[in-house]
């Protein structure tokens, strides 16, 4: 389906980024105010399917030429292999750690793990959103 | 984390590497990557080994799902190190070997060591797991990475077969074999074997003991190709020959003799234990044996000699655990001696077997053939090969000198025994498992002259017979050399690995009791005695039969009744099977998605409500709760209208609308009582998927006005009120009830335990992260779902 909306499609490049921004401000800040990997992927998948309604398929995959299913299982992984990295240091199977550190122009900032784990959750969610939603959509009967 | 749990891991490791690798390593032979690992493994192993002395047992434990009792403790003793070495040894061996038999250009070379890899890691965890959970988990694994293996050519039809049998056969013992572990669980409240072996009374005084025994004893015997469940064996010798003789000679099949081993200071004092496994044991030796003469190809009777053999083992398994038991405490010394008979002649049927099946596999590679009907006469061409044939096949035959022959003096003195403190009809089991020997004489006699001399037949030969390579030969050579050494120099494996093996076993026996310094040589030669006589016996008959062997084949295999045949059963079974399931499974799945959602609401409906009246567990209990404000009452009726809005709209998209109406005032009461993670999500998701449904809307067709009948929409109205009550209810009574204490508070110190003010991420992150792993892992299998049922959906059809 091709359709032109001048409207839609000149407010949607502006919205996307702001969507966009929004969505990994809600990845990093998940763990100390609402938000998460989660709700992260599920914004960010908003802000692609609005890309995805104001402009044609094609054109949307020339600029993110991202192959969903790949992102979607790299997520899986990610999370597994945090868990499994765990085993390693002879802890249970997922075991989260955090730590404060001083960093340059950030000051203190806190590392965990379960940022990572985080991580492969909002790739999962924004993979297999995608997946389903693009693959759905460029079907033809 | 040790260097044991190390090097269970590295077959693992290899079977992501390999195929990670292949793609750039295509100019060498992939069989060389996959060398380095049992290789690196068997010198591992090797350093626990010292001909001298025995291994100080290893034990090393990490914590897995300690909640159910799951540890990864392994356990490394003398009977384990036996078969680590024999898994990696005869696997390197069999590496090497594959590396010459398999083309580099043909195959799919990746796919070959991959699975070879996953089944070298499975056996060797299950040999050295002392968790049964964990062992059994690696044993199902050695069951599916054989099924791979074995259906490696899966474009032939008869693989394809013979792999799903042998899967179907050893899983369904398998089950039976977790079952047989729960019980022990439930009896002891450990899974541990260690801790097992020490409750002693406590155990056998369980009702559900003996049961429990023959659980076990099922997955030992599907696993080793025991009578009646040994007919998956001939049917995997469909898989290449490097697999045939790496699963069927040494490890894979060898899994069930452990199992008893190992378990034997448990079981061993019963007396069903010991006399079930006897019984089973020499009717699979003898059938084995007899099986063997009719067949032309030579891999089917090796099948049949693996299965005769491994009976062999078993029963003397059986004789041995004899000596554990207080009836037999006087001769429990003579049977003690039957266990060091099992495990020399385990080791002895791992070296000759892995040569035969090796050189059945040079046969096939270089004439092109495996029917001793077309083979013949090719002694000149292929000398080597002969050597190495007749040394296997005598080692077999239990003559000296070689390793075979004093197991198999052995295995007779322990039957002998046992019919001597036994009553008059145990005489039998000697008889037979003479008569066993003899026919074992003569297929290993049609082994070596029926495909080496004779006439030669160029014609019937689809290829120029020569000599192998050097490469296909190393192995068997090897192996042919221990053959020899075994009958030498029998104290290679005495002290080190047999001795300390039978004590552990046979740790409770009133012999060893009385003499805890115990030891027994095996020495080549026994003096004249009635076992000697037995021998010259077999030769003699065996010569005779063997020459004779096209006069009296036929006639004798007529005699078996052909309906009785345990193989045309299992087919019929599996075909009625198969038949019945397609009948349940058409009648109930329609294609409609209606009915599909009818099914699961009404199952839910009936479940929980039948649990909630049942249990009488129905509250209302309204004390507690704050009084409804004005803002949620509107929220709530707003919520009804736009249900009943839906019931009566006339397009799907003023039905889509309503959803989202409900689904936004959802969130807002999330935000009322401050759940802002939860309205976040609620959002968004209510937003995704009415695009979602947008986009599904656009290929379906019109609606039509609704021309359903009363008795459609009367069943659907049930079934919607239905789920509504429930859940009302439901939600109802779980306010009422307070069970438990609430793990809340729990969840409160987030910011202490996980680093965390926020609780909802905390929980789904780390305290809860393992849900969270596998909830993601259904969401993309949910999305690749959808994504192969949409692309692939023509595929098939095109081809």
């Amino acid at each position: 389906m091709k359709f032109t909306d001048v409207y839609l499609q000149t407010a949607t490049k502006i919205l996307v980024f702001m969507i966009m921004t929004f969505s990994i401000y809600v990845l990093f800040a998940g763990h100390n105010n609402p938000g998460g990997g989660f709700i992260g992927g599920l914004i960010t998948a908003s802000a692609l399917v609005l890309l995805y309604i104001a402009f044609d398929l094609q054109t949307v995959q020339e600029v993110i030429p991202v192959d969903y299913k790949k992102l979607a299982a790299t997520g899986v992984i990610v999370s597994v292999l945090t868990g499994v990295g765990s085993l390693v240091l002879d802890v249970p199977f997922l075991s989260q750690t955090f730590k404060y550190v001083e960093l340059p122009f950030l000051g203190k900032t806190e590392l965990t793990t379960a940022m990572i784990f985080d991580l492969g959750v909002y790739m999962c969610v924004v993979g297999t959103t995608m997946t389903i939603i693009t693959s759905i959509s460029e079907d033809d009967i | 984390m040790s260097t044991l749990h190390l090097a269970i891991l590295l077959p693992f490791i290899f079977v992501v590497i390999i195929p990670l690798l292949y793609k750039y390593t295509r100019a060498i032979h992939t069989g060389w990557i996959a060398l380095l690992v049992p290789v690196t493994l068997f010198v591992y192993f090797l350093q626990y080994f010292s001909i001298s002395k025995a291994i100080e047992p290893v034990i090393v434990s990490v914590p897995w799902i300690s909640s159910i009792g799951l540890e990864f403790t392994l356990y490394l003793d003398s009977l384990s190190l036996l078969f680590a070495l024999l898994i990696t040894g005869i696997g390197t061996l069999v590496v090497l070997y594959s590396i010459f038999y398999l083309s580099k250009d043909r195959e799919r070379l990746n796919h070959f060591y991959t699975y070879l890899m996953l089944f070298m890691g499975a056996m060797l965890g299950s040999v050295l797991a002392d968790n049964l959970l964990l062992l059994y988990s690696f044993w199902e694994l050695t069951s599916v990475s054989s099924f791979l293996l074995i259906a490696y050519w899966y474009q032939r039809k008869r693989s394809r077969y013979g792999a799903q049998k042998s899967m179907f056969i050893t899983m369904t013992g398998g089950f039976s074999m977790l079952l047989g572990f729960i019980i022990l669980y439930v009896a002891t409240g450990t899974f541990s074997i260690r801790e097992i072996i020490t409750m002693g009374d406590a155990l056998t005084s369980h009702a559900l003991f003996i049961p429990a025994m023959f659980f076990i004893l099922l997955g030992a015997f599907t696993k080793s190709a025991q009578f009646p469940f040994h007919i998956w064996l001939p049917d995997a010798m469909e898989a290449p020959t490097p697999i045939s003789a790496y699963l069927h000679s040494a490890t894979m099949v060898k899994a069930g003799v452990y199992l008893v081993a190992r378990l034997t200071p448990i079981f061993g004092a019963q007396l069903e234990w010991s006399w079930t496994i006897i019984i089973v044991g020499i009717i699979t030796l003898a059938m084995g044996s007899f099986n063997a003469l009719k067949q032309y190809d030579l891999k089917a009777l090796l099948a049949y000699s693996t299965i005769s053999q491994l009976g062999l083992i078993m029963s003397l398994l059986g004789v041995g655990s004899l000596s554990l038991n207080a009836n037999y405490a006087p001769y429990s010394e003579y049977f003690v001696a039957a266990f060091v008979a099992a495990i020399f002649h385990l080791i002895n049927h791992s070296v000759f077997k892995g040569s035969l099946f090796m050189m059945v596999g040079i046969l096939d590679h270089e004439t092109g053939t495996r029917d001793i009907r077309k083979l013949g006469g090719i002694m000149h061409l292929m000398p080597i090969s002969f050597t190495f044939t007749m040394i296997g096949a005598f080692s077999m035959a239990g003559l000296p000198p070689f390793g075979g022959f004093i197991s198999k003096e052995m295995f007779f003195t322990s039957v002998l025994t046992l019919a001597e403190h036994s009553n008059a009809w145990i005489t039998l089991i000697p008889i037979l498992a003479w008569i066993a020997s003899i026919f074992t004489f003569i297929y290993c006699m049609i082994i070596i002259f029926k495909s080496f001399t004779g006439t030669y037949h160029a014609d019937r030969l689809e290829q120029k017979p020569h000599e192998a390579p050097f490469g296909m030969l190393v192995s068997p050579a090897i192996l042919s050399l221990l053959a020899i050494a075994l009958f030498f120099f029998p104290g290679l494996v005495d002290t080190s690995i047999i001795e300390p093996t039978v004590k552990e076993m046979a740790a409770q026996s009133p012999a060893l009791i009385a003499d805890p310094n115990w030891h027994f040589h095996i020495s080549a030669w026994h003096g004249i005695n009635l076992e000697l006589f037995m021998t010259i016996g077999i030769i003699i008959i065996g010569t005779l039969l063997y020459l004779g062997i096209e006069r009296w084949k036929t006639p004798v295999f007529d005699l078996v009744p052909r309906r009785l045949n345990l193989f045309t059963l299992y087919d019929k079974a599996i075909i009625g099977m198969e038949k019945a399931a397609t009948r349940i499974t058409k009648s109930y799945m329609t294609g409609s998605t209606t009915h599909y959602l009818s099914y699961i609401f009404a199952f839910l409906i009936i479940a929980v409500l039948a649990t909630l009246i049942g249990t009488g567990s129905f509250v209302l209990d309204t004390s507690q709760d704050s009084p409804i404000e004005w803002y949620e009452l509107m929220l709530g009726i707003a919520t009804v209208i736009a249900a009943v809005f839906i019931l009566f709209s006339t397009s799907r998209l003023m039905s889509i609308m309503g959803v989202g109406v409900i689904g936004f005032t959802i969130s807002l009461f999330f935000v009322i009582f401050r759940a802002p993670d939860l309205a976040l999500t609620q959002l968004v998701v209510e937003t995704i998927s009415t695009a979602l449904f947008l986009l599904c809307f656009y290929f379906l067709p019109k609606m039509k006005a609704s021309i359903e009948s009363i008795r459609f929409k009367f069943t659907n109205a049930i079934i919607a009120i239905g789920v509504g009550l429930t859940f009302t209810l439901m939600g109802l009574s779980a306010y009422g009830h307070r069970l438990f204490e609430p793990i809340a508070e729990y969840f409160t110190n987030s910011y202490e335990l996980a680093g965390a003010k926020n609780i909802v991420n905390a929980i789904l992150v780390d305290f809860r992260a393992f849900d969270t792993m596998l909830e993601i892992v259904v969401l993309f299998s949910a999305g690749i779902g959808i994504y192969t049922y949409i692309k692939l959906r023509y595929a098939g059809r095109n081809e």
